[in-house]
C-alpha cells in the first residue's frame, strides 16, 4: 500500500491533483469542472454570489491546500503527533498540540509544522517555522473546528522529507457556522 | 482599535544554559473569520491576526502564519534553548495594520 | 379488556405515565450538600484552561481592570485606587457579597451597578456601559480578588424583598416555551441538552469566557441568552429584574467558591 498521501483522499489519482493545485473550488477537479467554469463565467459571477453557499473546505480543497505546501514530495504517516480531545463540547474553542519526535539538531530538525483541516470554511490552521533553535518541536494552540471532521498535521524534517498525523474530532456544537446573538 | 491590544507572555525568568524552556503568548484579538453574519445578514469582514514572530536577541527562534481557524484570543506555546541572557520578544502582525509588541528579559546561568 | 383494546390503552397510558414520571420528579431546589459547579463537567482541557492563568483569556481583561484601576479618571482627577488602594488587601472579598443595598439608591445594586456609582459620585466621571470593554474588565479584576473565597450574601433584611421576587422571576415559566429556570436548573441538573449537561446555574465564576461568545461576558448577557432561548423578549441591561434574580442566585451559590475569571462553554 503506498503511505502516501494519496491514501488519505482515496479515489483522486495523483495526475488529477497536480494539474491545478491553485484552484479554490473543489469543482475544478471534477470531470466535468471546464463546462461549469464555463457557464459560471458565462452567466457572470456577481448574480450568482448570491445564491451561493458559503465556501466550505472538502476533502479535495485539503488536498490541494496540503499539495500547495509539499509540492510533488510524498507524506507518510509517522513521526508527528496531532492531540486533541475526542470530543469538543465547543469548536469555538479546542486544544490543540502538535509535536514531533526529533533531536532539533542542526543536522536533524523539523524545519516546519502545518496543520489542515478538512470541513472548516477554508483548509488551513496554522503553519509553524522551527528550526534547530526550538529545542524541541511542540507547539500548542487553540482552534475552530466548524464540524466533527478529521484534522490533519503535516511537518517537514530537514532533510525534505514529510510526515502526517490524522485525527478525528467530533463536535457538540461547531464554530464559524453560527452568528452572534 | 484605538486601544491597545492586551497581551500576556509567560517566559521563565532563569533558565541553565542548554534548557528547552516553554513560552506561552496569549493576546486579546476577537480573531473576526470573515465568515459571520450580523443581525442584518450582512458579511462581517475578517479582522485576524495573521502572524506571530519571536526573536531571541534579535535572532528569530519562532514564525508562525495564523489563519481564521486560530481561536479568538489567540494563544500559542512553543519551545526555545536558553542560550544567554537577554531578552525574548514577540509582535504580532495582522489584518487592518495591526501590529502588537511584547517582550521579556530572560537570564541564562 | 381483550388483545387489541388492551394494546390501544398501552401506548397512551405509557406515555402519560413517562410524562407524570418527569413531571412529577421535580427535586425542587438543591440541597446544599448536591450543589456542584458547572466547571465541574467542563472537560479536561476547559478545566485546564480556566486554571492557567497565563492561558485563561479572562486574565487579559483582568490585566486591563488593573490599568483602569489605577487611571485617573473623571472631573475630579481621581482614580479607583486614590480611595481603595491596592485591591488585593482592601478589595478580598468584596465581589463575593454583592450584590448589596445601597441606602442612595434604596434598592440593591450589583458590582457593575455600584461601580459605576462609584464613578458618577466619587470620581465625576460618565458610567461606563453595559458588557463594555471597561466595565467587564473592572468587575473580571474584582470578582478575581474574591477568587476561592465562599460566595458570602450579606445578611441585610433590607435585601429580603427583592431576594423574594429574584426567587419568583427564577420560579416565572417565560416565553414560548413556556418554562422557568427552575425547571431545567433545579428540576434537571445533570442531564444532557443538545449535547450538554444541563448546570445547576451558580453564578460563581462572573465575569466569564465562554467559548461560544469568544469574549467575556456578565450574568446578565448570560441570563439575556437564555431568556431568548426559551423565545421570550429579555429585559433590558441593567434591568431591577436582573439585579433581583442575580440576588437570589448568589443566595442560592452560598458558600460555594468564587471561580472568576471562570472558563465556560
Amino acid at each position: 500500500m503506498a503511505d502516501s498521501i494519496n491514501t488519505i483522499i482515496p479515489g483522486r489519482s495523483r495526475s488529477e491533483r497536480t494539474r491545478n493545485p491553485d484552484t479554490a473550488s473543489g469543482s475544478a477537479l471534477d470531470s466535468g469542472g471546464a463546462t461549469r467554469r464555463a457557464f459560471l463565467a458565462a452567466a457572470g459571477g456577481a448574480s450568482l454570489a448570491l445564491v451561493v453557499r458559503p465556501a466550505q473546505a472538502t476533502p479535495e480543497t485539503m488536498a490541494a491546500a496540503i499539495r500547495q505546501v509539499v509540492g510533488e514530495a510524498s507524506v507518510k504517516p509517522g513521526k508527528i503527533k496531532l492531540d486533541l480531545p475526542p470530543l469538543v463540547e465547543n469548536g469555538n474553542t479546542v486544544a490543540m498540540s502538535v509535536s514531533v519526535q526529533s533531536p532539533m539538531t542542526a543536522k536533524d530538525h523539523v524545519k516546519a509544522i502545518h496543520v489542515f483541516t478538512e470541513k472548516n470554511p477554508q483548509p488551513n490552521v496554522i503553519s509553524v517555522k522551527l528550526g534547530p533553535r526550538a529545542g524541541k518541536a511542540e507547539i500548542s494552540t487553540r482552534i475552530r473546528l466548524a464540524d466533527t471532521q478529521n484534522i490533519v498535521a503535516v511537518c517537514e524534517m530537514s532533510d525534505g522529507s514529510f510526515w502526517s498525523d490524522k485525527i478525528e474530532v467530533i463536535i457538540t456544537l461547531g464554530a464559524c457556522l453560527e452568528d452572534l446573538i | 482599535m484605538t486601544t491597545p491590544a492586551r497581551t500576556l507572555i509567560n517566559v521563565p525568568k532563569n533558565a541553565k544554559r542548554g534548557e528547552v524552556i516553554a513560552i506561552k503568548s496569549l493576546i486579546s484579538h476577537l480573531m473576526e473569520t470573515g465568515f459571520r453574519h450580523d443581525n442584518m445578514g450582512r458579511g462581517i469582514p475578517r479582522d485576524i491576526i495573521t502572524s506571530l514572530v519571536c526573536t531571541y536577541n534579535g535572532e528569530e527562534i519562532f514564525n508562525a502564519t495564523l489563519h481564521p481557524a486560530i481561536a479568538a484570543n489567540p494563544f500559542i506555546t512553543f519551545h526555545t534553548v536558553a542560550t544567554e541572557s537577554g531578552t525574548i520578544s514577540f509582535k504580532w502582525t495582522g489584518d487592518n495594520g495591526f501590529v502588537a509588541e511584547a517582550s521579556a528579559k530572560i537570564t541564562v546561568a | 379488556m381483550s388483545g387489541p383494546a388492551l394494546r390501544r390503552w398501552l401506548v397512551p397510558a405509557a406515555a402519560l405515565s413517562c410524562f407524570a414520571a418527569i413531571v412529577l420528579s421535580v427535586r425542587a431546589e438543591i440541597r446544599l450538600g448536591e450543589r456542584r459547579s458547572a466547571y465541574e463537567d467542563m472537560s479536561r482541557d476547559n478545566k485546564a484552561m480556566q486554571d492557567d492563568d497565563t492561558a485563561n483569556p479572562g486574565m487579559l481583561a483582568v490585566l486591563d481592570g488593573e490599568a483602569l484601576w489605577r487611571a485617573k479618571a473623571g472631573g475630579a482627577g481621581k482614580s479607583c485606587a486614590d480611595c481603595h488602594g491596592d485591591p488585593e488587601e482592601k478589595m478580598k472579598g468584596v465581589a463575593a457579597r454583592y450584590p448589596a443595598f445601597d441606602a442612595a439608591a434604596g434598592r440593591p445594586l450589583n458590582l457593575e451597578q455600584r461601580i459605576n456609582v462609584c464613578r458618577e459620585r466619587q470620581l465625576n466621571a460618565s458610567p461606563f456601559s453595559y458588557e463594555s470593554r471597561e466595565l467587564l474588565a473592572l468587575t473580571a479584576y474584582l470578582g478575581l480578588q474574591s477568587r476561592g473565597e465562599p460566595v458570602a450574601p450579606p445578611e441585610d433584611p433590607r435585601l429580603t424583598p427583592y431576594r423574594e421576587k429574584g426567587r419568583e422571576l427564577y420560579n416565572q415559566r417565560i416565553g414560548q416555551l413556556n418554562l422557568a429556570c427552575v425547571h431545567c436548573h433545579d428540576d434537571n441538573w445533570g442531564k444532557s441538552l443538545a449535547g450538554n449537561k444541563i448546570p445547576q446555574a451558580h453564578p460563581t465564576g462572573y465575569p466569564i469566557y465562554r467559548l461560544e461568545w469568544q469574549s467575556l461576558g456578565s450574568l446578565q448577557r448570560r441570563l439575556r441568552n437564555c431568556m431568548i432561548g426559551m423565545r421570550a423578549e429579555p429585559y433590558t441591561y441593567g434591568a431591577a429584574e436582573y439585579v433581583d434574580m442575580e440576588l437570589y442566585l448568589m443566595w442560592r451559590a452560598r458558600g460555594m467558591k468564587v471561580e472568576t475569571p471562570a472558563v465556560r462553554p
